[in-house]
């Protein structure tokens, strides 16, 4: 794409370089990626901006330039669209073409087979989806390969058996949803996996979908054009289980939690009470609150393709466990499967797993039952 | 009440428009495409007081066509404007002149450079003398540019001003069709031919005189209402002033100083205040709101509610014992934005006008739990009565000035600022009162959260304003505002840390970047960057602000110690009772709209209402009073004139075909057609006071009883027909 369509697509002459989008930017921190400074190039010269890699690269595509753009203009999109010319280029870094292309061989960036997909099912009695029942639970790449995230899968499964919800997983069928693969710019190989999952869905006749990842929940919701079933995330659903009194709490937890609000759930889709709600309910916790909670959320860099390259400089993630640990937080509770990566790691490269643990709300939840 | 009509065609005064109401837009499809296809002026007729009149008595229904020289044979002398270059360039005028002169009443047709200047006046007069015109036509702009004009013209031939058709061939013809000559004269043919159709059907129409009440009412006591009651008051009209509040003087008896020559606010602002008091010419109705208002232009009554004080204001002299008295003291000040507490009983600061005291009914001890009455018992003057109820007042006024101000824009529906969350995130106006030697603190510029002097202070532009999701517009007073402050706050504290943070810095006034560089020169630091985000670190007071320096290209954090948001200046959330009362327009940033931004800056398209100060959009304080002053002048015209004269293309009813189906009342939004319940057959009447003329009831009526004057089916059909044909 030229700096004149991009500049056009983006609406960036709209721009009145307020620095809202460069001044809340988390990866700021690590890198030179200075978004406005982009923009301005393409649309003011008409010249695309020198990208290297460990800039362009560093978006997490968290969207919280968006939200701060007082003109409407998504700046995180204007750099996956460079990105996507780099794709195109063939000019990215290996891991990230590793990644594609197992997307595109296998359904999973992992490099994972695909018939190792239901690996995480093998001692729970787990069914494939049928038309009857009242949910898809898709379960996403992460929790499907990885064996951290596999757990959250496990506890979201023992939440809705113990509530008596009738549903079921699509098995080897389940493809990538594409959001990373949107983020890493390669939006054909996302127009093929929408297609691929609405033909899926379709030939199940689905009508209400739940997923425990965020990324996934984004965009079935806001990036799938012809979307004609309802989308739900794991903690929406929980809570309303909590709510009309379906989970019968059995065990207290005796903790100081913190919860991380991702950036998919929050920023990007306005999800903040759910996950409070349900660890409010838990027995015998306190919620604790970060200062930059809610909307001011920080991002833990998982997203926007970042699993699969590093950049490098301070990780956001270990400031993020240090900052829980202050306000004295005995357990960091996140709601997405690259949060809980992230900080995960964040906790042994920082030495704190004595201090404190990451768990998702699902697990927090089925522990108490 | 009385009416007076007019006689000579001399005293003929149009009141002209110019929008069209959108609300007739959609309702009369019908009438107003076949008006914009002709290329009429149908909102000429629009600026007219639509309010609901409550006494019709007087309205006479006579017919509305003149006596003036009558329809004889027509002789149509038509004029074709090369508007210097705007039509001529583009429209084969000649063309376009030998097309006319062939149609059989036209007389006389010629082109002129601009018919709309003296000689082009002149050649209108003197061929209406030379030629014995009796119809004129003008090709040429808007109507809304020059009818009156080329009335006057006829006017002054002696010829009824309504036998004039305008057609334009600049705005519908030359302008939009600039590269299609050809297209664009074969076009300006058809409309010339459409104009001369009409021509041939028009008919005389006298215009109405209605009287005015001499009296204004002013709506609003901030600086934007007393300046604009007190211009009235001395011009020597009775005005009613409504203010809100128990006191007048708005938010500039909030400010400490004014930008950019440091005046203190008060002292400029009180010496008015109590002007205003003391003007035998201006009742003050503090404490009060405008309930209804009913009426048009020289005639408005309106109904204002004395809310009740439950003190005596006639007895109260301002002594201040029931509120040194009142055990309730921890109310929070509303003057003061909260930062300060006040009594239940309480003047809103020390130099209240009117000086009387309230009481504050939802935390009173006796009206919440039946106690106290210590006031009651302690007032020398017996001025304290619980019995007292809202009052409600019937006023009478001519014209009226809207001047209900602004409210600050919610720094809460910014969240990324922390404010409310932070004690020491403020507001510009909380900032104000903080500084303020009358303030909470006595002018001790310190930090609410432990009330020690602030070492470090961000001020940050553009809070909700310049911003699509909240207000996109500028607020305009925001950037001196918090220069201002930025260096009441060095003077305070000269070794403090002060940052301005902003995307502009807009420093348009007189004198304003004088202060500006002033400002720099003290030592104040300007970031060319918003604000991202305010944050607090775990176990850390400070306010970590976090910015781009766009100018460096860098991001960045900084620590403060006072945060300082420029919230911005929204229209008051009740101004939509006033706009619906009016029926006012409003311009889409939901502040009132003036009916010409450049040209009629202070008038509405109702005619009678004016508007000033913040309630039109946000200004700053010599703005405002320039505006003020400009609406007492326009609201005195119709004062001093004594009298209105309304538009005479309104609808008229045939009795005999109407069937008193009352279609027509229910589409009149203007209240301006009903049944008329004396008549025995319950004919539709119309209010002629009310009338617009937009139309709606004489293309819903299915007996086709109504009549537009100005409009009628005929010479519509004429019209249309001349468009319809291929011009030769």
């Amino acid at each position: 794409m030229s700096a004149h369509d991009l500049t056009q697509k983006h609406k960036l002459l709209e721009c009145i370089q307020c620095g809202m989008c460069t001044g809340v930017c988390p990866v700021s921190k690590k890198t030179n990626l200075n978004v406005r400074n982009y923009m301005r190039e393409a649309a003011v010269y008409g010249e695309l901006p020198r990208h290297p890699e460990n800039e362009l690269w560093s978006c997490t595509t968290c969207a919280t330039c968006e939200a701060r753009c007082p003109k409407e203009i998504k700046p995180y999109e204007f750099l996956i669209d460079i990105r996507g010319s780099d794709v195109e280029a063939g000019k990215i870094a290996t891991t990230l073409r590793d990644a594609l292309e197992s997307v595109f061989k296998n359904g999973n960036p992992w490099g994972r087979i695909r018939s190792k997909r239901t690996e995480w099912t093998q001692d729970l009695a787990v069914k494939h989806y049928a038309k009857d029942m009242d949910f898809l639970y898709f379960v996403g790449c992460t929790p499907a390969y990885d064996p951290r995230a596999q757990e959250v899968a496990k506890s979201f499964v023992t939440c809705l058996e113990k509530a008596g919800i009738s549903f079921g997983i699509l098995g080897t069928e389940e493809n990538c949803c594409g959001n990373e693969v949107y983020g890493m710019g390669e939006k054909g190989l996302f127009e093929h996996l929408a297609e691929a999952n609405q033909k899926l869905f379709r030939k199940y006749d689905l009508k209400q979908l739940v997923t425990s990842c965020p990324h996934s929940y984004h965009t079935f919701k806001n990036r799938y054009e012809t979307r004609n079933f309802e989308v739900n995330h794991h903690t929406q659903l929980l809570a309303n289980l909590i709510d009309e009194e379906r989970l019968a709490f059995q065990k207290k937890l005796g903790k100081k939690i913190i919860y991380h609000d991702p950036c998919f759930l929050g920023k990007q889709n306005n999800i903040y009470d759910e996950p409070r709600k349900i660890i409010e309910s838990l027995p015998d916790v306190e919620l604790l609150e970060f200062d930059r909670s809610r909307e001011r959320s920080l991002c833990c860099e998982g997203g926007g393709g970042r699993m699969w390259i590093d950049i490098p400089g301070p990780r956001l993630a270990e400031a993020r466990v240090q900052e829980a640990i202050d306000y004295g937080a005995q357990i960091l509770a996140v709601a997405c499967p690259f949060c809980l990566s992230t900080f995960e790691d964040a906790v042994k490269t920082a030495g704190v797993e004595d201090q404190i643990q990451i768990k998702d709300v699902a697990e927090l939840l089925s522990q108490t039952l | 009440m009385q009416i007076v009509w007019t006689s000579t065609l001399h005293s003929y005064m149009p009141i002209f428009v110019s929008f069209l109401h959108p609300l007739q837009q959609s309702q009369f499809l019908f009438y107003c495409c076949l008006i914009s296809l002709s290329s009429l002026h149908a909102g000429k007729a629009l600026n007219r007081p639509i309010l609901r009149f409550q006494s019709s008595s007087w309205v006479r229904t006579v017919s509305r066509t003149g006596k003036s020289r009558g329809p004889e044979e027509p002789r149509i002398g038509v004029f074709i404007c090369h508007c210097g270059s705007n039509i001529a360039d583009i429209v084969d005028v000649k063309e376009v002149v030998d097309f006319a002169s062939k149609f059989p009443n036209v007389v006389f047709a010629v082109d002129e450079r601009y018919v709309c200047s003296e000689p082009g006046q002149a050649l209108i007069r003197e061929n209406i003398r030379k030629h014995k015109l009796n119809r004129v036509i003008v090709a040429s702009c808007s109507p809304r540019m020059h009818e009156t004009t080329f009335r006057k013209a006829l006017e002054a031939e002696g010829l009824n001003p309504f036998l004039l058709e305008i057609t334009n061939l600049r705005e519908q013809c030359s302008w939009v069709h600039m590269h299609e000559p050809r297209k664009a004269t074969q076009k300006a043919k058809v409309l010339v031919a459409s104009a001369i159709a009409k021509a041939t059907l028009l008919e005389p129409l006298t215009p109405m005189k209605f009287s005015v009440t001499p009296a204004a009412l002013v709506i609003g006591g901030g600086i934007a209402g007393i300046q604009a009651s007190l211009d009235l008051a001395n011009i020597g009209f009775k005005v009613h002033l409504v203010e809100k509040t128990p006191s007048i003087g708005g938010h500039m008896a909030q400010l400490d100083k004014t930008f950019p020559t440091l005046d203190c606010s008060a002292c400029i602002l009180t010496p008015k205040m109590v002007d205003v008091s003391r003007h035998p010419n201006i009742t003050l109705w503090s404490y009060s709101e405008v309930e209804s208002i009913s009426g048009f232009i020289g005639n408005f009554k309106a109904t204002i509610v004395e809310k009740a004080r439950y003190i005596n204001k006639s007895l109260c002299t301002g002594c201040g014992t029931c509120a040194s008295k009142c055990p309730v003291k921890t109310i929070p000040n509303e003057f003061d934005l909260g930062l300060g507490t006040r009594s239940v009983a309480y003047i809103p600061f020390p130099q209240a006008v009117p000086l009387i005291y309230t009481i504050d009914k939802e935390n009173c001890l006796y009206f919440t739990k039946g106690v106290c009455r210590v006031c009651e018992k302690t007032c020398p003057f017996k001025a304290v009565d619980f019995n007292q109820q809202d009052k409600k007042v019937e006023i009478e006024v001519g014209t009226i000035v809207i001047a209900t101000g602004y409210d600050l824009f919610d720094a809460n529906r910014k969240p990324e600022y922390g404010y409310k969350q932070y004690k020491n995130v403020l507001t510009n106006l909380e900032f104000e009162r903080l500084i303020s030697a009358a303030g909470p603190t006595g002018g001790q510029l310190v930090r609410p959260s432990d009330g020690r002097a602030p070492k470090k202070i961000a001020f940050v532009q553009c809070i909700g304003s310049r911003d699509i999701l909240t207000n996109p517009y500028c607020s305009r007073v925001c950037c001196m505002a918090s220069v201002k402050q930025a260096h009441q706050a060095k003077e305070k504290y000269p070794d403090a840390k002060v940052f301005v943070f902003y995307i502009d810095l807009r420093t348009f006034g007189k004198g304003y970047e004088e202060f500006l560089w002033r400002v720099q020169e003290e030592g104040v630091n300007l970031v060319r960057g918003k604000v991202a985000e305010i944050y607090r670190k775990p176990k850390d007071e400070n306010l970590t602000v976090l910015f781009e320096d766009t100018l460096l290209g860098q991001t960045r954090e900084m620590d403060f110690d006072m945060v300082i948001l420029a919230a911005g200046l929204e229209p008051r959330v009740d101004a939509q009772q006033i706009q619906k009362a009016l029926k006012l327009s409003m311009s889409p940033d939901s502040f009132f709209l003036e009916a010409h931004p450049k040209l009629r800056p202070v008038e509405t398209h109702i005619a009678g209402v004016y508007l000033c100060g913040c309630a039109q959009g946000p200004k700053d304080i010599p703005d405002v009073v320039a505006q003020a002053s400009a609406a007492a002048s326009q609201a005195s015209i119709p004062l001093i004139q004594g009298e209105v004269v309304s538009e005479p293309t309104i609808a008229y009813v045939d009795k005999e075909l109407c069937c008193s189906c009352k279609i027509c009342e229910s589409v009149c939004v203007y209240d301006a057609i009903e049944a008329d319940e004396t008549d025995e057959e319950k004919r539709a009447k119309v209010n002629e006071a009310l009338c617009v003329g937009c139309g709606s009831c004489a293309a819903a009526c299915p007996a086709r009883a109504i009549t537009m004057y100005g409009f009628t089916k005929e010479q519509i059909s004429k019209q249309l027909a001349a468009l319809l044909t291929e011009p030769t």
